[in-house]
């Protein structure tokens, strides 16, 4: 099979880069090994929260100046305000409606009913101005009797903490009661599948009725917009208040939203999306990547004139953590790994840990670098990068999607 | 005693890291609370009945081994073969005659194929499908495929047999109890489409059914024979003769390609790769130089449903690629997801209503789709969609035979008998 571009990875950063580079007319294949990370999105994309020394970030554009060229920010240098206002409108083209400002972080509000700073916020969530902020003075919490990836209490917590009066209530109907006799798949998208029916969305709001008021916000469990925002939309229209949707345990309905939209932009575009195949084998010859080979595919390679490594960290196995080295299973790439493995971690918890720092070594331009030398048709994008902890500094999306953007034109430029 | 030794499961349960991404896959989930869902079912239930098999829970029955929760899965978890392999370890329920009549399709459709214009119209008749009902407990809903009066191979033997050995190049055509027994144009579709690119049709020695409902409904150690005679016919083609083996349902050939090794232990690396799907075997002689020329005027728009074996396969994309090659052709590839018959699990009477469950919203696709007909490669989700939506269906091969120019096609390839 021939494609101008062969992309390993469909998660954030594969589908991101495959979009740009079929929109402009160029063939492209990704090859994903199972479904992505997406599926554990808060519904928020983040830009850069904390700088590698800890100090909290205001203004991500500006911050990042601050990084050093190993991180792939500093990479991108100066054209990364660009790249997030490209990232940003490709979202919203590809039917990811969100909005936030790269030189402003929003907060958003986590399963645990803390704040976090964030970047872009996908329009069913609410993002709020600064760290202590409310949704609302008199808070009603519902929950789904019987859903047990939505904690109630902790979120009442954290609100009143900061000074806000909350109820927490569980309201049920014969729908989501059915779902309740098996309750290890009583998930979010499963009660989200069941919402897209509008009679059962009725029946859940009348419930609710008349509990809400007095209160000038309603809090729900992101357990609604399974395919689209219809759901939300009804219910903010619905109930007098303010309706402020709290992200579950995964899987994230948003997250599944975004994954699914972000793969039919990519195939409305002419793209191939390639699901649960792996890649085993490639041919190099040259300097160059010749040819791939997959389980599906099996003696029939896959030929392209350009390949993209976004085959995601550990989770996704773009990483594999051997006893003395990590490795980059898919080609064999040098991966920024400390010698030591004693140095790996820290055993303090809650301390940023330096794994989540180790990823493939690459040139200025993103080429991957393996045995040493930079290989001139393979570029490397998203969280198989290293160089950066997306978890400490909370930049994984951006990263993800502005070294994507980055890499796909220069593909194009050639 | 080494535990790591004694604990590990012939899958790799143990790489599951819990994350439930296969839950949201899964088509038996959102229909049937009865079903404890792949995760459940798969590498957690594993892992306790590794430790006692008393475990076992009878409902995994009810999943449809689509595999869908292995294509969704990150971390390569065989969650669909370790439901499968529980069922063939631990199922104390026997097979009843009802589901030894459904899994033994070569049988029943050798004796039925004799009897054909009786069988058809007996099982047609509404007291015969009410009997069947009460007694066999086969829904009643279900229009069982026609029988043939003549077999595919009859027909091959007295028609084409002979001419077959003028082609340059020889495959074998695995055809399947489908086209053999119900729908024998199939397999002369796929003749005319070979024989036109310069392709001589062959038969193996000797094929049984793949086995796929044999396997679904426990008839384990039947199938394991059926799976060793055929791939012992396959060896003898690829290895010996030298022609690569073809199949057009893609049920088949997965089954073949990997339900033998990974759940009835019969090794097949050696012939793998030569253990074709008609389409893809067909696009790829395409991207090496072969053409087709196809006929002027064909004005169609297509639908195509991906069954989940086909996905499993990941070769979709073969068979919309062939389809998108016609000129005229406007096609829309529907959703990809479990069209709810999963073989025989559709035609069983408790599972009447989850089989229609699940399909509901693809057959409202279909219905919207305002598609002349639509296209897939299985052919029990090709009966599925036509019992329960208004549209015919029809196989890729069968469109390709129907939009060809033939002679043409000879002509540009160089065909000269």
């Amino acid at each position: 099979m021939k494609f101008d571009v062969v992309i390993i990875g469909g998660g954030l950063a594969g589908l991101t880069c495959g979009i740009r580079l079929q929109g402009m007319g160029v063939k492209c294949a990704v090859v994903s090994a199972g479904q992505s990370a997406l599926h554990f999105s808060s519904g928020s994309f983040d830009l850069l929260n904390k700088l590698p020394d800890g100090s909290d970030v205001v203004n991500p554009l500006k911050s990042a100046e601050k990084l050093d060229a190993v991180h792939p920010y500093g990479k991108i240098g100066g054209s990364l305000e660009f790249y997030a206002a490209e990232a940003k409108k490709q979202l919203i083209e590809s039917g990811v409606v969100v909005s936030g400002d790269a030189s402003a972080n929003t907060y958003r509000i986590t399963p645990m009913g803390t704040l976090k700073p964030t970047w872009l916020t996908m329009e069913d969530f609410l993002s709020l101005p600064d760290r202590d902020s409310l949704p609302g003075r008199k808070i009603l919490i519902v929950n789904v009797a019987g859903f047990l990836d939505f904690n109630t209490k902790f979120i009442a917590d954290s609100f009143e903490k900061r000074g806000a009066e909350c109820r927490m209530i569980a309201v049920s109907i014969p729908e989501t009661e059915r779902l309740r006799v098996n309750p290890t798949e009583m998930r979010a998208p499963n009660i989200a599948r069941t919402f897209e029916n509008k009679d059962t969305l009725n029946a859940l709001l009348s419930k609710i009725g008349t509990e809400s008021d007095g209160f000038d916000c309603v809090v729900l469990p992101a357990v609604f917009g399974l395919s689209d925002s219809v759901s939300v939309k009804m219910l903010s229209d619905r109930l007098d208040c303010k309706v402020c949707l709290v992200p579950t345990m995964p899987p994230s309905v948003p997250g599944i939203r975004s994954q699914m939209s972000l793969r039919r932009a990519f195939e409305r575009l002419g793209g191939v999306f390639m699901l649960g195949d792996t890649v085993v084998k490639a041919d190099f010859g040259d300097n160059k990547v010749v040819r791939i080979y997959t389980e599906n595919h099996g003696d029939y390679g896959i030929e392209a004139g350009s390949y993209v490594l976004a085959t995601g960290s550990y989770f996704s196995k773009g990483l594999v953590a051997r006893p003395d080295s990590v490795a980059e299973p898919v080609f064999g790439c040098d991966v920024d790994c400390s010698a030591n493995r004693a140095d790996w971690y820290d055993v303090s918890f809650f301390k940023p840990q330096d794994y989540m720092r180790f990823g493939v070594v690459t040139d200025g331009g993103f080429h991957a670098v393996k045995d040493g030398k930079a290989v001139c048709n393979l570029y490397t994008i998203g969280s198989v990068l290293g160089g950066f902890n997306a978890l400490q500094q909370g930049c994984g999306a951006g990263v993800s999607m502005i070294t994507a953007l980055y890499v796909a034109d220069n593909i194009i430029k050639g | 005693m080494n535990m790591q030794q004694v604990n590990i499961s012939e899958n790799n349960f143990e790489q599951c890291i819990k994350c439930t991404v296969c839950t949201v896959y899964c088509p038996v989930v959102p229909v049937n609370p009865d079903y404890p869902g792949p995760k459940q079912a798969g590498p957690d239930g594993e892992r306790l009945r590794l430790k006692r098999g008393e475990f076992f829970d009878e409902s995994l029955k009810y999943c449809l081994n689509c595999k869908r929760c292995e294509v969704a899965c990150p971390s390569g978890v065989k969650i669909g073969d370790i439901i499968q392999l529980a069922r063939i370890k631990y199922s104390k329920k026997k097979p009843k005659v009802r589901d030894m009549m459904l899994a033994n399709t070569d049988f029943v459709g050798s004796m039925a194929t004799k009897f054909a214009p009786l069988v058809n119209a007996s099982l047609s008749l509404k007291p015969v499908k009410l009997v069947m009902d009460g007694v066999m407990k086969i829904d009643a809903h279900r229009t069982f495929p026609k029988y043939s009066s003549q077999t595919f191979e009859s027909w091959y033997k007295k028609n084409v047999k002979e001419l077959q050995a003028l082609y340059k190049n020889q495959i074998s055509f695995f055809h399947g109890c489908y086209v053999n027994y119900n729908y024998p144009q199939l397999g002369k579709d796929f003749v005319k489409v070979m024989n036109a690119i310069g392709y001589g049709v062959n038969l193996l020695d000797s094929e049984k059914c793949c086995g796929v409902a044999l396997v679904s409904n426990g008839l384990i150690n039947q199938a394991r024979r059926q799976a060793e005679f055929n791939i012992k016919n396959i060896r003898k083609s690829v290895l010996s003769d030298g022609r690569p083996v073809v199949g057009v349902s893609s049920t088949c050939v997965f089954t073949m390609r990997d339900e033998y090794p990974h759940l009835l232990g019969v090794e097949n690396a050696d012939v793998r790769d030569s253990i074709n799907l008609a389409t893809r075997f067909i696009y790829r002689l395409i991207e090496g130089g072969v053409k087709l020329q196809f006929r002027n005027g064909i004005k169609l728009k297509i639908a195509y449903h991906t069954p989940c074996h086909m996905e499993k396969l990941g070769w979709a994309f073969y068979s919309t690629s062939l389809l998108r090659m016609i000129p005229g052709v406007e096609l829309q590839v529907l959703d990809s997801q479990c069209c709810g018959i999963a073989g025989t699990y559709g035609f069983k009477k408790e599972n009447y209503p989850v089989s229609q469950g699940i399909g509901a919203s693809l057959f409202q696709q279909i219905e919207e789709s305002g598609a002349d007909f639509v296209v897939t490669d299985c052919e029990t989700c090709k009966w599925q969609i036509e019992m329960s939506t208004s549209k015919k269906v029809k196989h890729p091969i069968s469109v390709l035979a129907d939009s060809i120019d033939v002679e043409a096609t000879k002509k540009l390839n160089g065909v000269i008998l």
